[in-house]
């Protein structure tokens, strides 16, 4: 019988044999199991049990091949059992001929779903297999790879079907369940803030990094947190390969697993650098795989660790990570978009009325962390100041849908038609990289600013004033120095 | 390491510098490094010095004084140190300006170790002075004692920003010990940074309201006011409105009525021309 192993995000298939033979009644499982696959022994033997099934006493020995190929977890259960109900005959040998399986079984029976069974079944469909066998919780997920899932809640029933005595509810081919809710914040909640607003809606029409910088309170989380609700839906393929990232992880909801609209993930800033770009001996992808084709905030940006800081200049550069570990090498795309937020100094004072309470030692250690290469990697940095009172009270807001329309205008006109830089703007651009010091990536930065500005204001050609606002969003001297 | 033999005045040399000689505790020796002449010690010169972590305020304010009073001809003193006295430096060497850094160690030590470009930059036109043979290290001690000499040197001392027991107060007070002009700049009474300026303005400093007042000090002339810019009616608004206080984008885009991008786009037309700078977010006119 067939399954499939994860090797990050790529199925590997593995053949599940049975054999039985006479002498002392024994169970062992080959093939480089690790220590979960290894307890599925015991799994599997209470399961059949309680199933009311015949355990059969013989000498049982389950083989996952190849054998030199990892296996880890405890999804090859449901598959292991049926293997071995196949070798004693207790479901009839050929008809695990069109299936897969992938699901852990409980003491009692009962089919519980695993990590990445929509990774398994797009194995299966690559091998032409129909019918994949999988806990009723994982129905829509495998659903998704295109292949017919056949949910199952228990051993029992999963022999009822085998032996052609029970179907299980109408199959659900290639469904996308559900359109998933978008549970994100809406921007009509945030008042005033205009400069934030005007560069959360340049950022997210396109695809640029973010950087927010001020003292405390000063709503820059609040304005992150509200990214995700202002970006274009994901194209079907999109969906799914974040569906996939997240699959493996075990992320996805029940009711609609299919990951339709951009992920938003917020790591804490103690988080570890395999947590961050994945990794472990698996390897699995981290949060910044989990944010593909989404937004990676990175709250109180300074308060991470610097390696890890460092790590996320790959994806961030090459949109995958590429995680190497002894048993084996993985890629994992990582093309997100990264929104940070910083107080302008270790105590937060900075910018504040109250002032700067930092050494001078504190504040140099500060910007040494924040590392030039790294900083250059933002496109967008904007200054948050405390606002006064009287602004506090602005109302009527704009809802994320109304931006979200024009962000989904700009970056069809980004597509198909990019604006051109007129010798204007050029000779603005020009002399701006005289007199403010911008370096040669900060010119091609402030360049693609001023192009998305242009397309969200809905022109083909990047007047002055464009490329003026993008200007005003690059990396202000003092972060640096 | 071997230490360079550094041309040094005595106190009978031609060029010390009269002012210098005339106060209480005159050094001894002046070592100095840089291409400046000897002379503009001598010359009209005005001390700039306030405290380390200043404000955007008071960074702005250092620059502005520096570099338009280097621009009159005056010769800008201070200390090198970070905030306020780097600031005046700076701002002298916008103007290319003389200038110079009166340090408390040996002139071949920069100290602080991350002003070693503007101390490069100083001795390019200007001088570094001391009274320490080269080699003295730092010393918490020595810092006093150079701001006598910083205070010596200049026929004025303005006090940009200071705590309450700021070190810069002490250079105000040889200043007034030695019968010189002494400034403050007056600053916010909510401000900690500026309780020291504000307290010297109540013993009865004058108080600095523009360069001119300075330069009436040192019998010097007003430098050539620079060419009125050219800008849209957009910038000339938020000039306007920055004339009556700093603001972020935010408050100018209430204020002016404009939409954030087109706030955004005329404050860079604005910097551009000179004719506003940007801290931590808040504009304010320069």
């Amino acid at each position: 019988m067939l399954t499939y192993a994860l090797v990050g995000l790529e199925p590997r298939r593995v053949e599940v044999e049975a054999h039985l033979q006479r002498g002392v009644p024994a169970f062992a499982i080959v093939g480089l199991a690790d220590r979960a696959c290894q307890e599925a022994k015991e799994r599997v033997r209470s399961g059949i049990v309680s199933a009311e099934l015949e355990w059969p006493l013989r000498r049982i020995t389950v083989n996952l091949a190849p054998a030199d190929l990892r296996k880890e977890g405890s999804g090859f259960d449901l598959t292991i059992a049926l293997a071995i109900l196949a070798a004693s005959h207790q479901i009839p040998p050929g008809s695990l001929k069109a299936h897969a399986a992938v699901g852990e079984l409980a003491l009692d029976g009962r089919v519980r779903p695993v990590g990445g069974a929509l990774v398994v079944a797009e194995g299966a469909r690559r091998a032409g297999i129909e019918f994949v066998l999988c806990a009723a919780e994982s129905a829509v997920e495998v659903a998704l790879a295109g292949v017919d899932s056949v949910p199952v809640h228990h051993l029992a029933e999963a022999v009822a079907y085998m032996r052609g005595d029970w179907l299980p509810e109408p199959a659900l081919r290639g469904t996308n369940g559900l359109p998933q809710l978008a549970s994100c914040p809406d921007l009509a909640e945030v008042k005033g803030q205009r400069r934030g607003r005007r560069a959360l809606e340049i950022a997210a029409a396109g695809r640029h990094n973010l950087l927010l910088a001020g003292p405390p309170g000063t709503g820059k989380t609040m304005l992150a947190r509200r990214l995700p609700g202002i970006l274009p839906a994901l194209s079907e393929e999109e969906a799914l390969e974040v569906t996939r990232i997240h699959s493996v992880v075990g992320l996805l909801p029940r009711e609609h697993p299919l990951v339709a609209v951009p992920p938003f993930r917020a790591p804490h800033h103690s988080s570890s650098m395999p947590a961050i770009v994945g990794g472990g001996s698996g390897p699995s992808p981290g949060e910044a795989s989990l944010a593909h084709r989404g937004v990676l905030l990175l709250d109180e940006f300074p308060e991470f660790q610097r390696p890890v800081l460092e790590a996320l200049r790959q994806p961030l550069e090459d949109g995958v990570v590429s995680v190497a570990r002894a048993n084996g090498r993985a890629v994992f795309p990582a093309r997100f978009q990264l929104v940070a937020t910083m107080n302008l100094c270790p105590c937060g004072g900075k910018g504040d009325a109250a002032g700067c309470s930092c050494s001078a030692v504190r504040l140099a250690r500060f910007h040494e962390k924040l590392s030039r290469a790294l900083i250059d990697r933002f496109d967008l940095v904007v200054a948050m100041p405390r606002p006064r009172a009287a602004e506090l009270d602005g109302s009527g807001e704009e809802v994320s849908a109304l931006v979200r329309e024009r962000v989904q205008a700009a970056r069809a006109r980004l597509e198909t038609n990019p604006p051109r830089m007129s010798a204007e703007a050029r000779a603005l651009l020009t002399d701006a990289v005289e007199r403010m010091s911008l370096s040669g990536r900060g010119r091609a930065r402030v360049a693609r600013v001023a192009r998305t500005i242009a397309a969200l204001a809905g022109t083909g050609e990047i007047g002055r004033e464009h490329l003026a606002e993008a200007l005003s969003y690059r990396i202000p001297p003092e972060l640096t120095t | 390491m071997t230490v360079a033999r550094s041309p040094y005045l005595t106190r009978r040399s031609h060029g010390y510098p009269p002012l210098l000689a005339a106060i209480h505790d005159p050094p001894k020796r002046l070592y100095m490094r840089g291409e400046g002449s000897v002379g503009m010690l001598s010359g009209p010169a005005v001390a700039i010095v306030g405290t380390r972590s200043c404000s955007p305020y008071g960074a702005q304010v250092a620059r502005r004084l520096g570099r338009e009073l280097a621009a009159a001809g005056a010769t800008v003193v201070s200390g090198l140190a970070r905030g306020v006295d780097a600031e005046a430096h700076r701002g002298a060497l916008e103007a290319g300006g003389p200038t110079v850094a009166v340090l408390g160690c040996g002139i071949d030590r920069d100290y602080p170790r991350a002003h070693a470009a503007l101390a490069r930059r100083v001795s390019e036109v200007g001088l570094l002075v001391s009274e320490y043979e080269p080699g003295v290290e730092p010393a918490p001690w020595r810092f006093p004692a150079r701001n006598r000499i910083i205070a010596g040197l200049a026929g004025a001392t303005v006090i940009v920003e200071a705590r309450a027991r700021s070190g810069a107060l002490i250079t105000a007070d040889f200043a007034l010990e030695d019968g010189r002009e002494v400034f403050a700049v007056p600053g916010e009474i909510t401000s900690a940074l500026s309780r020291g300026t504000n307290e010297l303005l109540r013993l009865g400093a004058a108080p600095l309201i523009e360069p001119n007042d300075v330069l009436a000090a040192l019998g010097l002339e007003e430098a050539p006011a620079r060419l009125s810019l050219r800008l849209s009616d957009q910038a000339s608004r938020l000039r306007e409105l920055l004339a009556d206080h700093s603001a972020s984008v935010d408050e100018l885009v209430e204020r002016s009525g404009y939409g954030a991008d087109v706030v955004a786009a005329a404050l860079v037309e604005l910097e551009m021309a000179g004719g506003a700078v940007c801290a931590q977010g808040v504009f304010r006119l320069s």
